[in-house]
C-alpha cells in the first residue's frame, strides 16, 4: 500500500494482520460491534464476526478482545517544523509523535524556515518525507510570500508540486484585498485556503485570553473579537467570491455563531477546534506555565462549551491538534516571552477521551468521526474500516490509564511543551496503521503466527 | 508566602498572605522601626548569609530599599543589575538564576519586567524567593508596606473605601494593592480612563468607577503612576486631557482623605504639585516603612522560620545586637 495522492511517508512492510475480536467503531461504515478485522499486504481484506475470520499462513494474530479498533484519526492542522527549526522536530520525530497518537495521516504548516512558499522548498520537503515520514504527511504552502500578506505565492505551481492547499498559518492574511486575491486565484488553481483568524489591531501584544484571569495576571489580553471578526470577514469574503474558506484552530463562542451563521447561508465554509480549547481554559494559565500559551489562547468556559456545541451540531468539522513543538529552553522563559503553542498529537484523543467521552459530553462516535474527518477538506479519502480500504487503523485501549510526558512514556516528539504535561489520561493507543504500514505499537504481544 | 514543609519559603504573590500573615509582618515591621531610629541601624540578624538582588528593571526605590533592609540585616548583599550584567550577552533568566545559586544566596530578590519571574527563579533555586515587582502582575512588598504606611496613619482598614486611580492595566502595584487592601477588610474601587482599566479587573474583588466623579466618598486616594514607558501605543488622547480628568489636586480632595502614590511621580500628570506637597500626602512615610517592611520580610523568610510563634519574639535581643555594635 502507497499514500493517498497528495501524502507522502517512508512506507514500509504492509501488514498482514488480523486483529482479533476488537471492539470495531466507525461511525461512517455503521460499525459499533465486536469484530475480526484481517489486514492482508496493508489492505482491509475483510471484517467478520469475532472469531471468524481465521489468519492466513504469515499474518500475525492480535487478541484484541478489551481493546477498541478504530478508524485512524488524520490531523489537518500540526507544525513538523521541518525544514529550520528541526530542534523542535522534524519530519521523523514530528510523524513518530503522529503514530503513537492514533494518526494515521498529518497535514503539516508552511511557517517554516524558509517557509514553504516556493515549489523548489515544497519538492525538498516532499522528498524528505519519502525517506523520514513514519505515517503519510501532506503539506500546505504559504498564501502569501514568506507569510508577509503582500504578495502571493505562486499558487499554481505549488499545487503541481503538491501543496494540498494554502495557508498563513500562525499569521493572518490582514488586508482583505490580498484574501479577495487569493480566492479569485483559488480559482485557477483550486486548494482550500486554510485561515488563522486574527486582527492584530485587536490581538496586539496579547499572550492570553482577554478576561478576568489577564486582568488578574497583568497580561495583555488578546479579546475572542479579535478572532471571530475577522472569521466574519473572510466568511464573507468567500462567500463573494464563492471560494472555498477554512477557519483554522476556532477559540470563542463568537466565531462558533458565525460560522454557523455562514454554514446556514450556504458559504463554502469549514472549521476545526484542537483538543486544547475543547478541554481547558484560561484559568490554566494562572500558573504562568508556558505550556499553557498558545495562540489563539485558551478561553473562558463559556467559549469551551459553545466550541463544544459547535463540534457536536457540525457547525465545526473536524478535531485539529495544531501541534506546535518548541525546545524546552524556549519554553522556560516568563510567560510574555514564551513562543506560542503546545504540542499535541499525542495526547489529543486521550485527553478529549478523559475530559468529554469519560464524564458523557460527548459520544465516543462523535469524536471519532470528527478525529477522522480533517482531511477529507484537502480531498484526502476519509479512512475506514471496510472490506477494501486501505488499512488506515488505531487501536486503542479506553481503560488504560497514563500520565502524559511523564515517566517510562516521555514523547516521541522531540518536544515536550505539552498543556496536557503530567496528566492522568484515559486512553492509550496501542497500535496505529498508517496507509498499511504498522506505523506504532506499545504493550502490543507479538501475535501468533497462524 | 509560599508554605513548604510549614514554613515560608518565597514571597511571591500577596496570594501567597492571608490577613494573619499580612499582619505578622506588619508587627515584624513595627519593631524594626525601633532599630531604624537608632543611630546605628543594623542588627546581626543575617549576619554571614548573602541576599543578591537581580533587577532586570530600571528602579530607584525597590532596588535601594531592599538593599538597605538587607544591610541592616547584616547580609552580604550582592547587586545585579540587567544593564551591567551577562543579561546582555544574552543570558537566559534560568542560566543567571544556576550562577548566582552557585554562590549559596539566602536569598534572592527579583524584579523583572515580565510576569511570573519570580515564580520561575523559585522553581529553580534553593533560596528563598523574593518577588520584587514582576512585568503587570505584582508587586507585593510596595501592597505590604502601603498597609503599613496606611494602618500607621488611619489604624485599622476595615470598612474603609479606597480609591485606586489612574492607569491600572499597567500597574502591579494595583494588583498587589488590590489584594492586600481588601484582605485587611477595605473597600477598594479602581478609577481610571475605560481604556486603562483592564476588561474584567472586577473579578480582584473591587468596584470599577469611570469617572472621580464620586472621589469624595474615599477615605483613602492611591494615585498611580502614569506608565508611560510601559505603553506601546496612545491610551489617552493627551496627557493633557488626562490630567483635566483624573489628575488628583487639593482642589478634588477634602483635607481628611489620605492620599498616596508608590512613586516615582510624574508631577503634573496624576497629581498636582500642591497635592503632593500636602499634609494629607503619605508619599515619604511610604518610602520610608519600604525599609522596615523589606526587612520584615527579608527576616520572616530567612530567620523567623514563618510561623506566628516567631511574629512575638522581639527582633533581637538587645545584648546580641550590642555585641554586634561593638565589635
Amino acid at each position: 500500500m502507497s499514500a493517498a495522492a497528495g501524502l507522502f511517508c517512508a512506507g514500509g512492510q504492509p501488514a498482514d494482520l488480523l486483529l482479533r475480536a476488537a471492539h470495531a467503531l466507525d461511525p461512517r461504515a455503521g460499525l459499533d460491534e465486536p469484530a475480526d478485522v484481517l489486514v492482508r499486504d496493508g489492505e482491509i481484506a475483510e471484517v467478520g464476526a469475532p472469531g471468524a475470520l481465521s489468519a492466513p499462513d504469515g499474518a500475525e494474530v492480535v487478541d484484541a478482545a478489551g481493546l477498541h479498533l478504530l478508524p485512524g484519526f488524520v490531523d489537518p492542522h500540526v507544525h513538523l517544523r521541518t525544514p529550520g527549526q528541526e530542534h523542535k522536530e522534524d519530519l521523523d520525530t514530528g510523524t513518530a509523535a503522529a503514530a503513537a497518537g492514533g494518526f494515521c495521516a498529518v497535514v503539516a504548516m508552511p511557517n517554516t524556515a524558509p517557509v514553504v512558499d516556493d515549489a523548489s522548498v515544497l519538492r525538498a520537503l516532499i522528498e524528505a518525507a519519502s525517506r523520514q515520514a513514519r505515517v503519510p504527511v501532506g503539506f500546505l504552502a504559504a498564501i502569501t510570500r514568506d507569510l508577509a500578506g503582500a504578495e502571493l505565492t505562486e499558487m499554481a505551481e505549488l499545487r503541481d508540486a503538491g501543496a494540498l492547499g494554502f495557508t498563513d498559518d500562525g499569521k493572518p492574511v490582514v488586508a482583505a484585498g490580498m484574501l479577495r486575491r487569493a480566492l479569485q486565484y483559488q480559482r485557477l488553481c483550486g486548494g482550500v485556503l486554510a485561515l488563522h483568524e486574527e486582527d492584530p489591531s485587536l490581538s496586539g501584544d496579547g499572550v492570553m485570553h482577554e478576561g478576568s484571569v489577564s486582568a488578574r495576571l497583568g497580561l495583555a489580553g488578546i479579546p475572542s473579537i479579535s478572532e471571530s471578526t475577522m472569521v466574519a470577514r473572510d466568511a464573507a469574503l468567500a462567500a463573494y467570491e464563492s471560494g472555498r474558506v477554512h477557519f483554522q484552530h476556532l477559540s470563542c463562542a463568537e466565531s462558533v455563531d458565525v460560522l454557523r451563521a455562514f454554514k446556514a447561508a450556504g458559504a463554502p465554509v469549514s472549521g476545526e477546534v484542537s483538543p486544547h480549547h475543547l478541554t481547558l481554559t484560561d484559568e490554566e494559565v494562572r500558573s504562568l506555565d508556558a505550556r499553557m500559551k498558545m495562540n489563539p489562547p485558551l478561553r473562558s468556559d463559556e467559549d469551551r462549551q459553545a466550541l463544544i456545541a459547535g463540534l457536536r451540531d457540525g457547525t465545526i468539522d473536524c478535531i485539529a491538534t495544531d501541534h506546535a513543538p518548541h525546545a524546552r529552553h524556549e519554553k522556560e522563559v516568563p510567560f510574555e516571552q514564551a513562543p506560542m503553542g503546545t504540542t499535541g498529537l499525542e495526547t489529543a484523543f486521550a485527553a478529549i477521551h478523559t475530559e468529554l467521552v469519560l464524564p458523557g459530553v460527548l459520544p465516543l462516535a462523535l469524536v471519532v468521526e470528527r478525529m477522522t474527518a480533517g482531511g477529507a477538506l484537502y480531498g484526502l479519502p476519509l479512512p475506514r474500516i471496510a472490506a477494501g480500504e486501505p488499512a488506515n487503523l488505531a487501536l486503542v485501549d479506553l481503560d488504560a490509564s497514563w500520565e502524559a510526558g511523564v515517566g517510562t512514556h516521555g514523547y516521541y516528539s522531540r518536544s515536550e511543551n505539552c498543556c496536557f504535561h503530567g496528566r492522568t489520561l484515559r486512553g492509550v493507543v496501542r497500535m496505529t496503521v498508517a496507509a498499511g504500514v504498522v506505523a506504532h505499537r506499545v504493550g502490543v504481544p507479538a501475535g501468533v503466527a497462524a | 508566602m509560599t508554605a513548604i514543609g510549614g514554613a515560608a519559603r518565597h514571597l511571591l504573590s500577596i496570594d501567597d498572605l492571608d490577613r494573619a500573615g499580612i499582619e505578622r509582618i506588619l508587627d515584624r515591621a513595627a519593631s524594626f522601626a525601633e532599630v531604624a531610629g537608632r543611630e546605628i541601624k543594623k542588627v546581626p540578624a543575617l549576619r554571614g548569609r548573602t541576599v543578591v538582588n537581580l533587577f532586570y528593571e530600571a528602579s530607584t526605590r525597590t532596588s535601594s530599599s531592599f538593599e538597605l533592609a538587607a544591610k541592616r540585616l547584616s547580609a552580604d548583599v550582592v547587586a545585579v543589575r540587567a544593564a551591567t550584567s551577562s543579561v546582555t550577552k544574552g543570558e537566559s533568566l534560568k542560566d543567571t538564576v544556576a550562577t548566582l545559586t552557585a554562590y549559596d544566596p539566602a536569598a534572592i530578590v527579583i524584579r523583572s519586567p515580565h510576569a511570573g519571574a519570580a515564580r520561575l527563579v523559585a522553581r529553580w533555586t534553593d533560596a528563598a524567593v523574593v518577588n520584587a515587582g514582576d512585568g503587570k502582575h505584582e508587586h507585593p512588598t510596595q501592597a505590604l508596606l502601603d498597609v503599613y504606611a496606611l494602618r500607621e496613619r488611619i489604624g485599622a482598614l476595615d470598612g474603609r473605601r479606597i480609591w485606586i486611580v489612574g492607569d491600572v492595566l499597567h500597574s502591579r502595584v494595583a494588583r498587589s494593592n488590590i489584594l492586600a487592601f481588601t484582605r485587611m477588610g477595605a473597600h477598594v474601587t479602581v478609577s481610571g480612563p475605560p481604556t486603562l482599566l483592564p476588561r474584567g479587573i472586577e473579578a480582584l474583588g473591587c468596584t470599577v468607577e469611570p469617572t472621580l466623579d464620586r472621589l469624595g466618598e474615599a477615605d483613602v486616594v492611591y494615585v498611580l503612576r502614569m506608565q508611560q514607558e510601559r505603553m506601546s501605543e496612545a491610551f489617552v488622547p493627551s496627557l493633557r486631557e488626562y490630567a483635566m480628568r483624573y489628575q488628583v489636586s487639593t482642589a478634588r480632595l477634602h483635607p481628611d482623605q489620605v492620599l498616596m502614590h508608590p512613586g516615582p511621580v510624574n508631577r503634573g500628570v496624576e497629581l498636582s504639585a500642591d497635592a503632593i506637597d500636602s499634609p494629607q500626602a503619605l508619599i515619604t512615610r511610604q518610602v520610608e516603612a519600604g525599609v522596615i517592611v523589606r526587612m520584615a520580610v527579608l527576616y520572616e523568610l530567612l530567620a523567623g522560620g514563618g510561623t506566628p510563634a516567631a511574629a512575638q519574639t522581639a527582633p533581637l535581643p538587645d545584648a546580641e545586637a550590642e555585641a554586634v555594635l561593638s565589635a
